[in-house]
């Protein structure tokens, strides 16, 4: 059809002069959401078909709001546009766009919720429906929560849908042939007689066209990406070394710089002497910063060396000094004037210990953990009076603009942040202080862009941890079986301290997340209890991978082994029988299966340990086997079976699942936090080593697809290592051990 | 100060004990090689002097004496090295910012032994920390690796 090329072509040279705004439509359009905000900055030529794609001459750009810190999610966003746009993901570009409200995480509130993930009662969906009004009104852009799936999972087909279609209304309106007659392949627009016509040959006319929102989702059978093994989209550059990360921004007339904050987080800095450090090589500047100071330099390692010259003295932080006073508040915490949740209680426990002649009563300890991705901090900033401009990886970058505003006095349309690809997160990246460091010490640099990186030593001192946590739990069993179970569980809450970081309002209600993990667990005891105590706020804390489950899961079902043990059931046997949510009890009899179950004890020198743990909506079960040798206990095997709904990639699932058992395990290992003069004595990887390869077990994966909704991975494999993993321990050595890490009651190879 | 970098002479006015790291990050721009820990603990900094795993961020400047390649210098998505490739393959990365420094230490083993045993492999990796938790698949592609050096 020779018609139509002609006229795309005139199309495109008129087009690009005269066309500077387009047409927002999609999704958001349809639910009367906030405006596309690729409109804002849109060229000459180019069209935002919806806020996830923008087509310009050169073609197709999806856009992939949430922050890839390793969990895949720029691919997986990219292949969820593109199985309906019908582009090749690997053959567009791929932007995380602008920092906007329209980009808001619909289900980063469930996990604070006091309703179960799995529950599906009214009260509970209305309870989400809340979660996602708060969050779209707060326009919270966060990647976290294992979300990334479950928001985006319509939503970004849609996105590609409505794309294509309007697309095709273009190419209709251009040839005469009515749009059901037109198909699309591969960034084309293909007419019946096989001609075709480019997306990018089409935006001009496609961004003057009122949205085709009246599509729907292809069906199963059509996927071609989803479910199917993907090709991560960074899978090249990060093979050859040419993955630009945060840390690799290098513009012209840079200067390096790094800051030393005070090693109590939260104290502040009484006064500092850089005449040494001033006199150094390269140091351009000092700058004092909130809590600490900072030094530019023309060199990274020269700016580290400076700041270690400074000589500071700090004002102490208001809360304990070192981990014995830590706990110390733990421990007192206890008191009816600090309960502030009892989200179960089914039965009657008191009755039930009461009527126990051998009531088990354990107490169980969790440490501060650093999240210590191997990529520290650090952020690049340029600042003028006219505009700001922050290159960084950031799971918060609404919030970050909003800060950085606040700090800079300019307007927020004036803070331009250009998320970057990020080295490991675990939740690091949910806080933004590094980066308003880096702002601060820009601004004593007006035009000159600082590069901003954190020492190790820094990074280590100032991650915000996973909150410690103490719980005490008691249970009885009776005739063979588990009869009751109270834990009593006293932390600092996660929210009240990030949620203030982020200045937005600290979710009402219970602080779920220091019980998460225990009190929504599928099981059917029948007396059972969770009371939660709020702990005074001490080292400020964070989300840590898979947040208050990543605790709570090793004090839950260690105990519930633990009463499982005094029954004289087998665990595998029990744990089936107690539970009451239908996919955990086919994760579970798949898990017998696989890992072939005959009992924990296998011989005089192995063992296996079994837990399950139910978070983010998703059921895990683990079988952990471990082995004594001379050197010490060796973990052999680990089985996991998990139900996502639905495993949009088999490749990553897996990838997720086996790197979350490894996190977890070589955390329940040797890691943890302690405190001497307010400041972690870990300060290096020497003391925070987690697993290494030689300790790597084989691990087993299954996941199901049990059908129901479709959840996210990241997370979810965490909570039931540590304690398949002690469980185990115990089953070989008959010792119970209650507290993180293993390694301060047992040796490992 | 002269270093040869990936072929390439650079002259350079450093102090020489600065680490080779910052050299070749800061001063010339190549970096591949990563910031983890700056002790020697983690690996991602890990490059090959003359053929050999060297932690670039524990190595002076000044010290060095030989020619430097880092992973711009062992392959390029144009002309991939055999690790590299079985990296692909594998998918290995999740994060990747630690991958640089593994390929590194898995090139340099593979060129002294080709055909590893299992431990002969856990020993090289075991100071390369991935805080992903990538090492099934890094193993997985040193064995390929291994094969397909075999078949050339």
């Amino acid at each position: 059809m020779a018609r139509l090329k002609t006229i795309a072509r005139r199309t495109f040279l008129i087009g690009s002069a005269a066309i500077a705004g387009g047409v927002a439509f999609g999704y958001y359009r349809l639910r009367q959401d906030p405006p596309n905000p690729l409109l804002k900055d849109l060229k000459a030529g180019e069209a935002a078909i919806t806020p996830y794609v923008r087509v310009d001459a050169k073609g197709v750009t999806l856009i992939t709001p949430r922050a890839d810190k390793g969990q895949g999610s720029y691919s997986i966003q990219a292949h969820l546009i593109a199985e309906e746009l019908d582009v090749d993901p690997h053959k567009v570009r791929i932007d995380p766009g602008p920092p906007d409200t329209a980009y808001f995480n619909s289900r980063i509130m469930d996990d604070s919720l006091p309703f179960a993930t799995i529950d599906e009662g009214i009260m509970a969906r209305g309870a989400r429906g809340g979660g996602e009004v708060l969050s779209r009104l707060l326009g919270m852009q966060i990647t976290g929560g294992s979300s990334t799936v479950p928001d985006g999972y319509h939503k970004l087909r849609m996105a590609g849908a409505v794309a294509r279609e309007t697309l095709k209304e273009a190419a209709a309106r251009r040839s005469g042939v009515s749009r059901s007659q037109l198909k699309t392949k591969d960034g084309q627009v293909i007419l019946p007689d096989g001609k075709s016509v480019t997306y990018a040959e089409l935006a001009i006319e496609a961004a003057q066209l009122a949205p085709v929102t009246d599509v729907a989702l292809r069906s199963e059978q059509e996927w071609r990406y989803i479910g199917k093994k993907m090709r991560r989209i960074d899978i090249v550059a990060k093979s050859t070394g040419t993955q630009q990360y945060g840390i690799d921004i290098r513009p012209d007339r840079v200067v390096y710089a790094t800051v030393r904050a005070n090693p109590g987080i939260g104290g502040t800095i009484k006064r500092y002497d850089a005449s040494s450090a001033e006199k150094m090589r390269g140091v351009k500047k000092i700058v004092p910063i909130k809590d600490g100071v900072g030094v530019i330099a023309d060199n990274t390692w020269r700016a580290f060396q400076a700041a270690a010259a400074i000589k500071v003295e700090w004002n102490d932080p208001p809360y304990p000094a070192d981990s014995a006073g830590m706990w110390k508040v733990l421990e007192n915490s206890f008191s009816k004037d600090l309960l502030d949740s009892r989200l179960r209680n089914d039965g009657d426990v008191e009755k039930a210990l009461a009527g126990s002649s051998k009531p088990i009563e354990a107490e169980y300890r969790t440490p501060y953990l650093a999240h210590a991705p191997l990529e520290p901090m650090n952020a690049v900033v340029l600042y003028t009076k006219e505009r700001l401009d922050i290159w960084t990886g950031t799971q918060i970058p609404v919030f970050l603009q909003a800060h950085a505003a606040k700090l800079t006095q300019l307007p927020e349309e004036k803070i331009h942040v250009h998320a970057q690809p990020i080295g490991g997160s675990f939740g690091a990246r949910l806080d933004d202080t590094y980066a308003l460091q880096a702002i601060e010490l820009a601004m004593a640099m007006e035009g000159v862009p600082v590069k901003m990186t954190w020492s190790r030593e820094e990074n280590m001192g100032h991650d915000y941890p996973r909150p410690i946590q103490l719980s005490r739990a008691r249970g009885t069993v009776r005739d063979g079986m588990v009869e009751s179970m109270s834990i009593d569980v006293a932390g600092q809450s996660m929210g009240a301290s990030w949620f203030s970081r982020l200045q937005a309002p600290v979710p009402p209600g219970p602080d779920v997340s220091s019980v998460n993990g225990i009190w929504d667990q599928p099981f059917a005891i029948p007396n059972f209890r969770v009371t939660g105590y709020k702990a005074k706020e001490m080292v400020p804390v964070s989300p840590w991978r898979s947040v208050g489950a990543s605790a709570n899961g090793f004090h839950h079902a260690s105990f519930l082994d633990e009463l499982i043990h005094a029954a004289g059931a087998d665990p595998m046997a029990e744990l089936i029988r107690l539970c009451n949510h239908e996919p955990s009890k086919k994760i579970l009899h798949t898990l017998r299966d696989v890992s072939a179950w005959k009992g924990s004890r296998i011989g005089d020198r192995r063992a296996r340990g079994v837990a399950l743990a139910l978070s983010f909506g998703v059921p895990m079960a683990q079988v952990v086997e471990v082995s004594d040798t001379p050197q010490g206990i060796k973990i052999d095997k680990v089985y996991a079976v998990c139900d996502v709904g639905r495993i949009l990639d088999p490749v990553n699932f897996e990838a997720q699942v086996r790197g979350g058992i490894i996190w977890a395990l070589g955390h329940a290992m040797n890691c943890e936090l302690t405190y001497e003069n307010f400041a972690p004595v870990q300060t290096n990887f020497h003391l925070f080593e987690a697993m290494r390869f030689h300790q790597v077990p084989e691990i087993i994966v299954k996941g199901l697809e049990l059908g129901g909704e479709v959840r996210g991975i990241g997370e979810p494999p965490v909570p039931p290592a540590a304690p398949a993993l002690a469980n185990a321990i115990f089953a070989l050595t008959g010792k119970r051990v209650r507290e993180l890490p293993l390694n301060k009651s047992v040796n490992f190879a | 100060m002269q270093l040869t970098v990936n072929s390439k002479r650079y002259d350079l006015d450093v102090e020489p004990e600065m680490p080779l790291l910052w050299v070749l990050r800061d001063e010339l721009g190549i970096s591949g090689p990563k910031y983890g820990c700056g002790a020697g603990l983690c690996g991602a900094c890990t490059v090959h002097i003359d053929g050999a795993a060297v932690r670039s961020c524990s190595i002076s400047a000044g010290e060095v004496r030989g020619s430097i390649t880092t992973i711009e210098g062992l392959g390029t998505p144009a002309n991939l090295h055999v690790v590299q490739q079985a990296w692909i393959e594998h998918q290995v990365a999740q994060c990747g910012y630690c991958q640089s420094g593994q390929m590194m230490t898995a090139a340099a083993l593979l060129s002294k032994t080709p055909d590893p045993s299992d431990s002969e492999i856990a020993d090289a990796m075991d100071g390369n920390l991935c805080r992903c938790g990538t090492y099934t698949r890094i193993h997985s592609a040193v064995r390929t690796a291994a094969q397909m050096m075999k078949g050339k």
